[in-house]
């Protein structure tokens, strides 16, 4: 569904592209070996380089190039054989030798896309590049009443920078896009993708036009670190350009800034503020130089990617595509599917993950990552249907507080008393007693009051407290009325 | 007390070999040269009682007759570009005049497992910018060798104070590091021996930086003997450098064997123009002679773009530079100003802590890398340096070496050529293609002027191959003793 904003003129079309920074899962940092880790205490993982020490030098990490490679390779992307390191420089507290290490004219990736699937099919979403670069320290300013303090153990870390093409048109491909990206990356393990701890942040680019004219002026929105705030930013912003339009302003290109407590964008600097960055190539680092067998050996190497999960659980598991869809957003949702649907049907199993658990997720908002289920706590509740101890019912009405307790399947079963009886001597029992208390209505069903089985089943229910299992009932009472 | 300033490392190490005299006694004697001598200010800081401690060890270990390095109880100095751990390292600059590391450059490390000892830090130009030791924090130094008139003398720069030192017998040799010729013309102009290796042959890890691409470590040594072993000491392939080379070092001193007879020599005309001076000429054209009494053929060659190298040069050096430099901000260590805002610190730091040629080098790297300039200076000046990097390709496809004037003069007067600086910069100009080139170039000295003073050859060779270029310095060095 094309997503316009409706003007006073007309309609207008929203025009988005993304850069996305990405910190690589990497224990040592993109030029040093200090660690990573995050939430160390300040200033304790840094080497000479990452605080700019005289005589310090760069050495590039391989695992961070591979990273990088193996990403360029899942988002269908051109590597760069040569590519080059550039200084691009400014003075801030927090950038130790007063220049960033990136990548400028020539980035280690190229051209490539991602797929994403929207409500109008799938769209391909062109990459333009995606890049190396350290990351900066961190500049706190409301620890000390007089100074800022400077933490470096972010500095120096390493980021991919991934470009796209401005083929974006709504807020909610946006969404999709870096939900893509980030179910991308995260399946390969480049990155963790974790946008409140920061290793995923976003710059995006807005500007708005009329359907098929010409592409408006843009406006970049810096640093924006979850998907929710993406997508508000993008509605501000855009609402706010076709106003000022309208209006018979000017868009000015500049950078701005999202406050997510107002929900609105507001001017960082203007163009003419814009840093100078002066890039020229960083004369202690040799033109990185990569060969074609690595590339392959690294292409072997790609684990099954979201899209060819997708169509394999669509085969595999005869799954729809919608199911198939939500089940791979996720490497971790998609891994929990696949331990709980062994030896299990697939039907039952996408149900109560795609229906019940998801709800359930939602309703605590919590990512299933976060959630502690594991998919044996699932897996043990789905035996008990599966074997007919519980029905299915049952299970939904005990499933919030199972997952919300510690107990095993079969404990919490117990506890609550709810397992199901399945013995047939004592469903016989019981449907005895029920038959010696009315024979009267015996008599009437055997003379053709059919609809009395009904009866029957509810008595033999009601006598068990609801335990009894009902196929078993069934087909007792069947056998004892013929 | 004996008089070791007569003789060199070389000798030496076969009187302390041969038990005949101490590294303690050696360091003892350097120590007092050192401090009678305080007038020519060599050395930015002192470490005497380190190198008393290094000494008593050197002299147990030849005592046991075990682990003896290459340099084993050599007192030298120590540029004070290369970090020494505990030690100040101020790159002669206000802005690290209390900076000290916590950690060893790799050059210096090299040179202390080799048994060399650290008498202390000579005084330099300010972050290596400079062709005559005026520009330094802690004041200019003084050639020790004084002219007829009786003028003090500049050192030449920036490797200006480890020059004066080694001249002046205050240590047997010192390190020196050339980026444009900071080796080679103070070597000249103080009667010695320099040589700029290879780029890549020695680690710029722990190097306090002034151009990347550029800088490189090399010794300033009386003999070409004492370069080869010096040298040695003080090469390594660095994993922490990734710019250092991979190349087999070979043993420099087998440049001893290495016969020139039969090897093309490269004149190049652009380096013989009109106007050179007439002494220099004179020592050119006898070098010339040298070579062809060893059976070396003499070619003419040409490398066109020679002209090209010192505005690119002057152009590429302060383009890293500004960046190098942008560390010293005044947040982290080294300098800080009072001030109540962030620009300010930048400024009022950086105002107060560079001295005048680095604040124009910075200015300068900071045009040349700017938007709208970046193509026009820059680009073309990397393009030009590929021009002269080719030309000696082109040259080495016809020669081995090439034979050049270290320097278009002689040692001038302290306070000369300080108002114009690109009078300053033209010292530079026929060392600055080799290290544009990235070539080993070694200046020896042929002989002295009629005011009596050293006059420099220059050998440039092809990449990895110092020991050519030793060879061929070492036979300028023994016409000289002959004469």
């Amino acid at each position: 569904m094309s997503f316009f904003i409706d003007g006073n003129t007309g309609k207008w079309e929203v025009v988005l592209g993304l850069e996305v920074h990405a910190q690589i899962k990497s224990n040592s940092k993109l030029f040093s070996t200090a660690s990573t880790e995050w939430g160390g205490d300040p200033n304790t993982q840094v080497e000479l380089v990452d605080c700019g020490m005289p005589g310090a030098l760069p050495v590039i990490n391989e695992f961070c190039v591979n990273q990088a490679i193996l990403t360029g390779l899942s988002i269908n992307a051109q590597i760069n054989e040569k590519s080059i390191f550039d200084r691009k420089n400014y003075f801030y507290p927090d950038l130790p030798q007063g220049y960033q290490i990136s990548q400028f004219e020539y980035p280690i990736v190229g051209n490539g896309f991602l797929m994403i699937e929207t409500e109008d099919g799938e769209k391909r979403i062109g990459i333009t590049r995606l890049h190396l670069e350290q990351d900066a320290g961190k500049s706190i300013h409301d620890q000390d009443i007089k100074n800022t303090l400077i933490d470096l153990n972010r500095s120096g870390c390493a980021l991919m920078e991934i470009v796209s093409e401005p083929d974006l048109r709504s807020p909610e491909e946006a969404a999709l896009y870096v939900k893509k990206l980030r179910s991308i990356l995260r399946c390969i393990g480049s990155c963790d993708g974790n946008m409140e701890k920061g290793n995923l942040r976003a710059d995006v680019n807005v500007s708005v036009r009329k359907p098929d004219s010409e592409m408006g002026t843009r406006c970049e929105i810096k640093n924006v670190n979850s998907i929710k705030f993406i997508q508000q930013a993008i509605e501000y912003e855009a609402r706010r350009q076709v106003e000022l339009i309208e209006n018979g302003k000017e868009i000015i290109q500049e950078t701005r800034l999202f406050d997510p407590n107002k929900g609105e964008t507001r001017s960082m600097r203007g163009k003419e503020e814009s840093h100078d960055y002066r890039y020229f190539p960083d004369p202690d680092l040799p033109p990185l130089i990569i060969s074609k067998e690595k590339i392959e050996e690294l292409r072997k190497s790609l684990p099954e990617l979201p899209d060819e999960k997708k169509s394999r659980f669509i085969s595999e598991y005869n799954l729809t595509n919608y199911d198939a869809q939500v089940l791979t957003d996720d490497q971790y949702v998609s891994d929990f599917f696949e331990e709980v649907v062994k030896n299990r049907d697939p039907k039952l199993v996408v149900s109560w993950i795609s229906v019940e658990l998801f709800s359930f997720l939602k309703k605590n908002d919590i990512e299933l990552s976060e959630s502690k289920i594991s998919p044996k706590k699932i897996a043990n509740l789905l035996d008990f249907i599966i074997s007919g101890k519980i029905s299915n019912r049952q299970a939904k009405e005990l499933f919030e507080p199972y997952l919300k307790s510690n107990l095993e399947a079969k404990d919490f079963i117990e506890k609550m008393g709810v397992e199901q009886v399945s013995d047939e001597g004592e469903i016989e029992g019981l449907i005895n007693r029920v038959l010696q208390q009315n024979p009267k209505m015996v008599e009437d069903y055997k003379n053709g009051k059919d609809k009395l089985f009904g009866f029957f089943v509810g008595q033999v229910m009601k006598e068990s407290k609801g335990k009894a299992n009902p196929q078993i009932v069934n087909k007792i009472l069947q056998d004892k009325l013929a | 007390m004996t008089d070791f300033s007569t003789i060199d490392i070389t000798e030496a190490k076969k009187l302390l070999s041969q038990k005949k005299i101490t590294a303690t006694e050696l360091t003892e004697f350097f120590i007092k040269q050192i401090e009678e001598k305080q007038d020519l200010n060599c050395f930015i800081t002192k470490t005497f009682d380190t190198a008393l401690k290094m000494a008593k060890r050197s002299d147990e270990k030849i005592q046991n007759g075990s682990d003896i390095g290459l340099l084993e109880g050599i007192p030298i100095g120590m540029k004070d570009l290369f970090c020494t751990d505990g030690v100040k390292t101020t790159a002669g600059s206000k802005i690290l005049e209390n900076f000290v590391p916590f950690y060893e450059s790799t050059v210096s490390q090299n040179l202390w497992r080799n048994g060399a000892i650290m008498l202390g830090k000579t005084n330099m130009d300010e972050f290596a910018m400079g062709s005559a030791n005026t520009t330094s924090f802690f004041g200019n130094v003084l050639n020790p060798i004084r002219s007829d008139d009786q003028k003090d003398l500049v050192p030449g720069g920036s490797s200006g104070g480890s020059a004066s030192a080694v001249a002046s017998g205050q240590c047997f040799a010192a390190t020196g590091s050339d980026t444009g010729g900071s080796i080679r013309q103070p070597a000249s102009f103080c009667g010695l021996v320099g040589l700029k290796p290879t780029y890549g042959r020695c680690s710029r890890f722990g190097m306090v930086a002034f151009a990347s691409s550029l800088d490189q470590a090399g010794p300033i040594t009386k003999t070409v003997s004492d370069a080869a072993l010096m040298l040695q000491s003080m090469c390594s392939y660095d994993e922490k450098d990734s710019t250092s080379s991979k190349k087999l070092i070979p043993n420099f001193s087998d440049y001893k064997k290495f016969d020139l007879k039969g090897k093309k020599i490269g004149l190049p005309k652009e380096y013989i123009i009109d106007g050179l001076n007439e002494e220099i000429k004179k020592k050119f054209d006898h070098c010339v002679n040298v070579f062809r009494d060893c059976g070396a053929e003499l070619i003419d060659i040409s490398l066109p773009h020679t002209n090209y190298a010192l505005p690119t040069y002057y152009i590429i050096a302060p383009a890293e530079a500004s960046a190098n430099l942008a560390r010293y901000d005044g947040v982290r260590y080294g300098l800080r100003e009072n001030s109540e805002n962030l620009d300010d610190l930048y400024q009022i730091t950086r105002a107060s802590g560079f001295g005048d040629e680095v604040k124009r080098r910075l200015i300068i790297g900071t045009y040349v890398l700017s938007a709208g300039y970046y193509d026009a200076y820059y680009l073309k000046a990397l393009k030009v340096r590929q021009l002269i990097s080719n030309d000696f390709k082109y040259a080495f496809e016809k020669c081995d070496l090439i034979l050049t004037p270290t320097t278009p003069n002689v040692a001038f007067p302290i306070g000369e050529k300080q108002s114009d600086p690109l009078e300053m910069y033209l010292n530079d100009v026929l060392t600055v293609p080799a290290s544009l080139a990235g070539l080993p170039a070694i200046s020896v000295s042929a002989g002295n002027n009629n005011k009596n003073l050293p006059i420099g050859m220059q050998i440039i060779g092809k990449p990895f191959e110092e020991i050519s270029v030793l060879a061929a310095g070492s036979a300028i060095e023994s016409s000289k003793e002959e004469k």
